[in-house]
């Protein structure tokens, strides 16, 4: 990819709402992605290989459970740092941000949350510091949008459990030390437990052939006969609540962070509309030109101030899952749409490499999909106005 | 070892600059302000001095309440305390002596800056900063090391470079290359929080120049494109139009 040139977009002033502190966070992150993404990510996606180098890096701005508190190895950071770093994060590549949100809010936060002492002094310093990569066990081939119906499940051995089941979709199965794995216990309800890579019967297959989030490695999660000891299973909670929380959490980073991408598509399509001249003129002086940054910019305005206002939210503990589905849907459809218009204003280099557009648009063809879909964010929205639910 | 670095709160090197209507005052509006680049090379190796070899780091910074978040990024890039001198950073005279006013009591090792500010380049600060505390001074320098009581330094000149042998205490000022600048990290940034930011009046040194009025470069002329299959066509402009020839 060509020099990084991005510069942030501010029109509403936005800014004049966050603390000092916040702007650090993003300036630090933003010159670690240009510093360490930047330069690295074309040749990473192409390959289709996670570039692990800059793991440490990422602990270093604390991408990795940025809301855990201190003693833990977090930053105890509030929620609006979080989305920040994640926007930051995202602003580079989208699979970037789904390994380091998979980390800190759909593994290290169920641990923090719903783990005993012992699991969170075990696992949550060595997970900040990017010394342990995790990954998340929800989704089935058989049961996507529909977690409940899951058929993992574990039985009880006496002094142990027994795990046996396949998830999909997992990202950073390839590369994880440990999987946060979600199944059913013989009364049918959903536990939470820490699969260790070495357990006998756990195997974690990639998933070849992506032509998204390639930067990012995703694969299966195997268990045959996987014997799961008592002290893996988390204490604190029994249902789908468990995986649904981490869900809230992983979706509220998601609406902060596909505004990255927004941003950096409108960043390069204003910057070239203005260098490429057509007819003698910039394309940027004609009005369907214009028509697509004006309608770009007033999208990432909107969501911008949709962000700023859902973290105030979440900082009160004040945000239902329902205000969460409707960021995350309308942000990644806004990023999607946008990351298209931009591909049109950049003509022909748009699909290339030295433009960071496809992979972004590439990118966000999953990131509409996974934690929950499109349609199912409206639907969640569209039962929280009614009363009633569309699809149980 | 105590070091002393002097930071400026510069705007960010991409700003678009633009003056107040009168024409009398940068216009600040929207801008984003950073650690003037070459004060931070030398906050760096101030930093990588530090981490060898002990001792504390120090930054200050002349400046109204504004430029803390620029100080709080030093103190999460690493430094130990700060230093504000609340005045306006007005004239190179009034900043090195404000300056200097607080480091003669502190017998820094070494007080560090930049080779010049990126917004007003003066490139008088520290040579001045120098002079009041009756310190060697070596100004641009692109390498450092210290050797106990002595100290080796680098200098970019004509053709080659020129080696210079220092004896503790002095002054140096920085140009690119004297260290690479490190990225704040998450623990850097929690702990700035609580790290010391002293603010002391200034003791109101003698200014000795105010910028009168500002002007911006005249916009360019517009570019004449001639085919490459003409180049008649250019002889005939440079001479009719541009009559250089």
């Amino acid at each position: 990819m060509a020099t990084d040139n991005y510069q942030g977009h501010d029109y509403y002033l936005i800014d004049e709402l966050l603390t000092d502190e916040h702007k650090l966070i993003r300036d630090t992150a933003r010159t670690f992605v240009k510093k360490s993404i930047s330069p690295i990510i074309e040749e990473a996606c192409q390959k289709s290989e996670f570039p692990k180098q800059i793991v440490k890096g990422l602990a270093e701005i604390g991408a990795f459970g940025p809301t855990i508190p201190q003693e833990y190895g977090g930053a105890g950071l509030d929620y609006i740092s979080y989305g920040i770093i994640m926007q930051e994060i995202e602003r580079g590549d989208s699979g970037i941000r789904s390994m380091a949100s998979v980390q800190g809010s759909l593994v290290m936060y169920p641990i923090y949350a719903f783990g005993s002492e012992e699991q969170k002094r075990k696992w949550l310093p060595s997970l900040a510091a990017g010394e342990k990569i995790g990954c998340f066990g929800l989704t089935e081939p058989d049961h996507g949008s529909n977690p409940n119906g899951m058929v993992s499940n574990i039985k009880d051995k006496g002094t142990y459990y027994l795990l046996n089941g396949a998830k999909m979709w997992i990202s950073n199965s390839p590369i994880a030390d440990i999987a946060v794995v979600w199944a059913k216990d013989e009364e049918g309800v959903i536990r939470g437990m820490i699969v260790e890579r070495g357990m006998e019967g756990f195997t974690t297959p990639e998933t070849h052939g992506k032509w998204s989030l390639r930067a990012s490695a995703t694969g299966e999660l195997v268990f045959d006969n996987v014997k799961i000891p008592k002290e893996n299973v988390f204490p604190g909670v029994k249902g789908l609540k468990g995986p649904l929380s981490c869900l809230n959490m992983a979706r509220y980073g998601i609406s902060w962070g596909s505004v990255g991408p927004a941003l950096d598509c409108y960043d390069s399509a204003l910057r070239y509309s203005k260098q490429r001249i057509q007819f003698g003129k910039p394309i940027a002086s004609f009005q369907l030109t214009q028509k697509k940054l004006a309608e770009m910019i007033t999208e990432i305005t909107k969501a911008q101030l949709l962000c700023w206002r859902l973290g105030v939210l979440m900082n009160d503990k004040r945000a239902t899952p329902a205000q969460i589905s409707m960021a995350k849907r309308n942000n990644v459809n806004m990023a999607l749409q946008i990351a298209r218009e931009a591909r049109q204003i950049h003509g022909g280099m748009g699909i290339t490499g030295e433009y960071p557009i496809m992979r972004h648009m590439m990118n966000l063809e999953s990131v509409i999909t996974y934690e929950g879909t499109h349609d199912i964010h409206l639907l969640i929205t569209g039962m929280d106005v009614t009363g009633i639910s569309a699809f149980e | 070892m105590k070091f002393l670095v002097c930071i400026s709160h510069v705007p960010d090197t991409t700003t678009r600059i633009t003056f107040t209507p009168d024409g009398k005052a940068f216009n600040t509006a929207g801008v984003q302000f950073i650690i003037n680049p070459y004060d931070e090379m030398a906050l760096t190796r101030a930093l990588e001095l530090k981490e060898a070899q002990g001792g504390t780091v120090t930054v200050i910074n002349v400046g109204l309440a504004v430029t803390e978040p620029t100080i709080r990024k030093a103190l999460a890039i690493g430094a130990d305390d700060a230093i504000r001198i609340n005045a306006e950073p007005i004239d190179a005279l009034f900043v090195a002596n404000e300056i200097a006013n607080v480091a003669k009591n502190e017998k820094y090792d070494i007080v560090f800056g930049g080779r010049e500010s990126i917004d007003y380049n003066g490139c008088q600060v520290m040579t001045m900063v120098a002079e009041f505390l009756e310190l060697p001074s070596v100004a641009i320098a692109t390498k450092l090391d210290v050797n106990g009581t002595s100290a080796t330094l680098e200098r970019e000149i004509d053709g080659g470079k020129e080696i210079v042998s220092v004896n503790l205490p002095f002054v140096v000022s920085a140009q690119k290359d004297f260290a690479e600048p490190r990225i704040p990290n998450m623990r850097g940034i929690m702990s700035a929080r609580t790290k010391p930011l002293k603010v002391v009046e200034p003791t109101n040194a003698i200014k000795a120049s105010a910028s009168v009025a500002f002007q911006s470069p005249p916009a360019k002329s517009e570019c004449k494109m001639i085919s490459a299959e003409h180049p008649e066509e250019l002889i005939q402009l440079l001479h009719t139009e541009a009559k250089i020839i």
